[in-house]
């Protein structure tokens, strides 16, 4: 069984960012601890950060167009970064945009921070530059995020609506490292919520240690192109 | 599935300024200028065209997938698709469409993702990221600039329960898809090699390309 040994926590607030390297053999747990939270990620392979989440990979290999435990998140390597190994959410969206100053602006008006210190508007747009300037990359790095916590549902004309109240205080998501994977994390509101009042939700990140994937791994094994996107990764450690 | 709204051109393709074939399995890239119209004839029939867009002028300003999704609040491209930059500018408006419906989620195929889809021997395959790598560096532009593109006739739904599948398609041979450009913009496009996939009939073709001058009526 996983020791699950804590490494350490951090209170993530609405309307923020925060990069981590998640190492092999960690796992990121995220709560939300009010319900109706956003969590707009986006993975690098850190040894190469040229090597990144690709969303449509994730998706066709999987046949999906919502991740929830037993889905893994590929580079564009055809190598898994992290494994979703436990989920009390059951959607999470890759489809929906992250929102920009421009767009924060138009829905909910401007806040600086000269009147409103840290409670200003941000944008998750903003925050992921910011962020990945850190790690010397720009826009050319910055293609799509996964939004944890939030669900956009498409009908058979296609058009994507925002489902509220996906998410419930306390539902928590847990992501596995596969390979030492830089996340980009923000809590900024996903650009599709209807919502006209600007209410980032605050997450708990807890960081702890997990076995390897054993064969038997439910990631490992939910679907073929899963076993093969695990050989992939591990090959790429010998 | 619902009715698709057929919207035809009117221009002559004997008036165009650009006419060239695009062998299957094969990369191009070709600036079309603001207000220049850009026609793609799917000549086989159900042909994924794998298509890039950048500012001719920036490539750090490029198509984004997701950012045109959210601009429309729909994920099929079709006529009146505006296909948005990652700054928020409109790159290109799609002005016909006789197909109907056109795919970005699907992404284009490469050796890697491949392996996971098929199988991992067919690393040796050919794919449309090894042309997209190869248009783009023949203009000195890196991976690094490579970003999720839009697959012109292909057909790839999104169902109410969330899954993503690759139906069979829904263009045959003649259909076309016409767009104007809002700014200067480079198109890239690999014509798809897959040969894995039902979605082309284990059969890649070519793809005819047109670009209208602005002062075409």
């Amino acid at each position: 069984m996983a020791p699950d040994t804590l490494l350490f926590e951090e209170e993530l607030r609405g309307g923020a960012s925060f990069a981590h390297v998640l190492k092999r053999g960690t796992a990121l747990q995220i709560t939300d601890n009010e319900g109706g939270a956003n969590v707009p990620i986006t993975f690098f392979n850190f040894e190469l950060l040229v090597e990144r989440y690709n969303m449509p990979d994730t998706l066709k290999g999987q046949h999906t167009a919502h991740l929830t435990k037993g889905h893994c998140i590929y580079s564009d390597m055809g190598r898994v970064l992290c494994s979703i190994i436990d989920d009390t959410v059951g959607w999470h969206d890759p489809i929906g945009a992250h929102s920009t100053d421009e767009s924060v602006k138009a829905k909910y008006g401007e806040h600086s921070y000269q009147e409103f210190r840290n409670d200003w508007y941000t944008s998750t747009r903003q925050n992921f530059l910011r962020e990945l300037a850190k790690f010397n990359m720009d826009r050319r790095d910055l293609q799509a995020q996964i939004n944890f916590f939030s669900k956009v549902q498409v009908d058979d004309d296609g058009r994507m609506k925002f489902i509220p109240g996906n998410s419930k205080a306390g539902d928590s998501v847990t992501l596995r490292a596969e390979m030492n994977t830089l996340l980009i994390i923000d809590t900024n509101p996903h650009p599709l919520d209807p919502s006209p009042v600007y209410k980032p939700k605050p997450v708990h990140l807890r960081f702890h240690r997990v076995d390897p994937p054993a064969a038997g791994d439910l990631c490992r094994n939910s679907c073929p192109e899963n076993t093969r996107g695990f050989i992939n990764s591990e090959r790429y450690f010998l | 599935m619902s009715d698709r709204v057929l919207i035809e051109s009117n221009l002559d393709p004997a008036t165009a300024i650009y006419d060239s074939v695009l062998p299957a399995g094969e990369g191009w890239i070709h600036e079309v200028k603001k207000g220049q119209t850009f026609r793609i004839v799917d000549l086989g029939g159900n042909q994924a065209a794998d298509t890039l867009f950048y500012n001719a002028r920036d490539f750090s300003e490029r198509y984004s997938a997701l950012d045109t999704l959210n601009e429309q609040g729909n994920i099929y491209l079709t006529t009146g698709s505006r296909l948005m930059s990652n700054l928020g500018n409109e790159l290109m408006v799609i002005t016909a469409d006789t197909c109907g419906r056109h795919d970005t989620l699907g992404g284009a195929c490469a050796a890697e993702s491949n392996q996971v889809r098929y199988s991992i021997d067919k690393r040796y395959m050919h794919s449309c990221r090894n042309s997209f790598t190869m248009a783009l560096a023949s203009w000195g532009v890196s991976k690094r600039d490579m970003t999720s593109n839009v697959n012109f006739f292909m057909n790839v739904p999104v169902t109410p329960a969330g899954k993503l599948t690759f139906e069979d398609g829904i263009s045959e041979a003649g259909k076309y898809v016409e767009m104007k450009a809002t700014m200067d913009v480079a198109v890239v496009i690999s014509n798809c090699p897959q040969l894995n996939n039902p979605c082309n009939a284990y059969n890649p073709t070519p793809v005819r390309l047109l670009v209208w001058g602005i002062d075409v009526p």
